[in-house]
């Protein structure tokens, strides 16, 4: 595109011949100027928050890795070794020695493979539900259904197995125990309470109305202390039942109330007459629900839906306050001991990168599925 | 079967029968049976627990509340001392819980917009920052983030005779926030009243600006006028009955400051975190909001020569906050009911009187936990009415 233009020549409106853009306007230097310094304010904007990424990144990256230990047999050696170094940072030696009580628990070291089994179990379960292109994925599915069951069993000592009791449960395995249930649990039990909230019959309506008012009223740890607190005098007199069978329950339900919420928003917005043709066809209630009104339903929920779900797994770290062991539960037990007292931040930052990846995971799939399941414009 | 049973007796249709092919019948009947179900249920478990408390001696009674707590709150907004019968501990819970919420809620508004507008913005570098903050705070567990804030204030601040002091008046410890406590004197009053007055000039003169500007088209300054009325008013109130307000500040005596006003750690720690927390939902439900408005809404109140700063705030901000508002308050009431989080960090909120000590010391956990149950469902019906109120009277906007 060099020589087109002739020095010195006129040309005829509209004859000019085509020139390439200015040089301030592309590559690097244009996207600069556009994106980062096209008025006074933006340029304030910028050099503002490049200060403070100044001022914020280089010591929490130092903190993070440079100076971090990752060997070491106690807080004191790391803190020797950084002071030789001259430098402070985390000392994720720490997290290295208490993995394992980070992802078991307490349960007992000689059964962990059943806690690994259930975990690839798990996963082999999840593979059809959320991939649609595995090959025979209805009779998949069957497996993934049966899977929780399995798995429960596996964990507390079925098949023959020692058996484990619930207490020794803890770490990322607790997170995951309670987070599955809560929402394997809730999505049923939220769609009925849901399509309850929608009923003709005033009856069923008020109940799951008062049922679901009162959960979304009350915070999920006054529910746990319920649980731990008060239900044994419900039931009938010298039984019990299991401290963590009580809180899955407790979070199956509270999940449950706020996803029979986000699935009503759902079915309010598919027009009436989705529902008007399907009766016309002469589909009983559920047949018109089940082919027609919830696949739509659902279909516009799933980013509420996957947030419940979010929410659900994240408030799981609720349980230490009731006393259960989950990632923070242990992390703070393990401060306990002489040998690693204050390193509070370290546990924080771990358990911290592990809800993120695996938040972001689940939102990151929901994103995917929504695009994928839009069939408009 | 009972139906089928039915059908062979042909035409006369038997009560089974009905329930199972006649709509209206099997609606009842459903209806019946879940009432009965229900009330099964409810009849067994409080069977249970009527003979549950018989058999150790308790009964379900309030006549608790008014023994003496035996422990003391380190924050408290009315008078109280461990010689304080156990509702006024309740009380102190509730003030806590309040104070917490309101002014959770305050940060978290202006913040969430704040970083939703920024969410906005054409500069590729801010909007990358908030993003990646955002996504950071919404992933990580609340409880997480009270235990980090706490655990920064208490271990990074410095202790009370090294702490970080603003002018020597504001000082910042691990010790908490200290600030000079102002002392009202009587004619203060004057000064209150003064305020109160200025807030009900400015909704009138809202009104009646409206009304001329319907009438005439004559604007006036409403938002300057009504800043006066607010501010400067009682200020120069304050100044006319001789300011009426002096100030105690906080000294360093000994290993702690006295006197001031103190905003403890829990509280610093319980606000902040929970602010932050809710902060980055507001900013994408803002976010959401905005984009929701069409920009045709822009450029057609820019065709009709409305300035930029009038067409924010008579076109767009009036539709998006129709969309902004019911998500809002879903997350008033979240922050609201995390503030029972208090309890990981000891903040006495009511969670931690009523739910936690003084239930420990009474063993009466039925009656402690309908009280905080009852306390935190009266809250969200509060908050959702309100909302609900606020919610329908912009709708009206509409048309």
């Amino acid at each position: 595109m060099s020589s087109v233009v002739e020095e010195g020549k006129t040309y005829e409106p509209g004859t000019y011949p085509d020139l390439p853009p200015p040089p301030s306007t592309v590559g690097i230097v244009g996207w600069v100027r556009e994106n980062l310094l096209s008025s006074t304010t933006n340029i304030v904007i910028t050099v503002l928050t490049l200060y403070f990424l100044w001022v914020i990144l280089p010591p929490s990256i130092n903190w993070l890795f440079l100076n971090a230990v990752f060997e070491g047999a106690s807080r004191d050696e790391c803190r020797a070794i950084m002071r030789e170094a001259g430098a402070s940072g985390a000392c994720w030696a720490f997290i290295g020695h208490r993995f394992e009580l980070f992802v078991y628990g307490f349960y007992p070291v000689e059964e962990r493979w059943r806690v690994d089994l259930s975990f690839i179990l798990m996963l082999a379960a999840i593979v059809p539900v959320l991939w649609d292109k595995t090959p025979q994925r209805g009779k998949m599915m069957i497996g993934s259904a049966l899977a929780p069951f399995v798995i429960g069993w596996l964990l507390i000592g079925g098949f023959g197995l020692e058996t484990v009791p619930t207490d020794k449960f803890g770490g990322f395995m607790l997170t995951l125990v309670i987070g599955v249930t809560g929402i394997v649990g809730s999505l049923p039990l939220g769609i009925a309470l849901a399509l309850g909230r929608q009923s003709h019959l005033p009856a069923l309506r008020i109940v799951c109305v008062v049922f679901i008012e009162f959960i979304r009223g009350v915070p999920l740890i006054t529910l746990l202390f319920v649980a731990s607190t008060m239900l044994n005098y419900f039931l009938p007199p010298g039984t019990t039942f299991d401290l963590l069978l009580r809180v899955l329950i407790m979070v199956t339900l509270f999940a449950a109330a706020y996803l029979a919420e986000v699935v009503r928003g759902g079915l309010q917005a598919i027009p009436k007459g989705q529902i008007e043709a399907a009766d016309a066809m002469g589909l009983k209630y559920w047949q018109s629900m089940r082919l027609i009104i919830l696949p739509q339903a659902l279909k516009i929920s799933i980013p509420g839906i996957v947030n419940t779900f979010i929410g659900l797994y994240k408030d799981t770290t609720l349980v230490i306050i009731i006393g259960l062991f989950d990632p923070l539960g242990v992390g703070r037990a393990s401060l306990a001991d002489t040998k690693w007292q204050g390193l509070s931040t370290e546990v924080y930052v771990f358990v911290a990168i592990f809800f993120f990846v695996s938040c972001i995971a689940m939102s990151r799939y929901s994103l995917y599925l929504e695009k994928k399941l839009h069939t408009g414009h | 079967m009972a139906a089928s049973s039915a059908t062979s007796e042909s035409g006369r249709q038997s009560l089974w029968y009905r329930i199972f092919y006649d709509k209206e019948t099997r609606s009842t009947a459903i209806q019946v049976l879940t009432l009965t179900l229900l009330f099964a249920f409810f009849f067994y478990i409080i069977r249970n627990a009527v003979i549950n408390l018989e058999a150790i001696g308790k009964g379900y009674s309030f006549k608790f509340l008014w023994e003496p707590s035996n422990y003391d709150i380190n924050q408290t907004l009315i008078e109280y001392d461990s010689r304080s019968p156990h509702w006024r501990a309740t009380i102190v819970g509730i003030l806590n819980t309040l104070l917490v919420a309101v002014t959770g809620i305050i940060i978290a508004t202006v913040v969430g917009f704040i970083m939703g507008v920024l969410r906005l913005s054409h500069n590729w570098l801010i909007n990358k920052v908030v993003y990646v903050y955002i996504e950071y705070v919404r992933n990580v567990p609340v409880l997480l983030h009270i235990l980090m804030v706490h655990g920064v204030i208490v271990n990074t601040l410095p202790l009370p005779r090294n702490a970080i002091s603003i002018d020597d008046t504001f000082f910042l410890t691990n010790r908490g926030f200290y600030t000079p406590k102002p002392l009202f004197e009587p004619a203060m009053w004057a000064v209150f009243i003064a305020f109160v007055v200025g807030i009900v000039f400015s909704i009138w003169f809202n009104h009646y600006a409206k009304k001329v500007q319907d009438a005439t088209g004559k604007i006036y300054p409403v938002i300057w006028i009504s800043l006066a009325a607010i501010i400067l008013f009682p200020i120069l109130v304050y100044f006319v009955v001789g300011s009426p307000m002096s100030f105690e500040m906080a000294e360093l005596r000994g290993f702690n400051f006295k006197g001031g006003l103190v905003l403890r750690p829990e509280y610093l720690a319980l606000t902040l975190a929970l602010a932050l927390y809710t902060a980055a939902f507001i900013a994408e439900i803002v976010r959401a909001g905005i984009q929701a408005i069409s920009h045709g809404q822009t450029e057609a109140s820019y065709a009709l020569g409305i300035k930029p700063n009038r067409t924010m705030r008579l076109v767009i901000i009036p539709q998006a906050l129709r969309v902004i508002i019911p998500p809002l308050s879903s997350q008033y009431l979240n922050l609201t009911k995390n503030s029972s989080l208090a309890i990981a960090i000891g903040y006495m909120d009511i969670v931690a009187t009523i739910g936690g000590i003084s239930l420990n010391q009474t063993g009466r956990e039925m009656e402690c936990m309908t009280i905080v149950l009852a306390l935190y469902l009266s809250f969200s019906l509060m908050i959702s009415a309100f909302m609900n109120w606020y919610n329908k009277k912009m709708k009206l906007v509409e048309r």
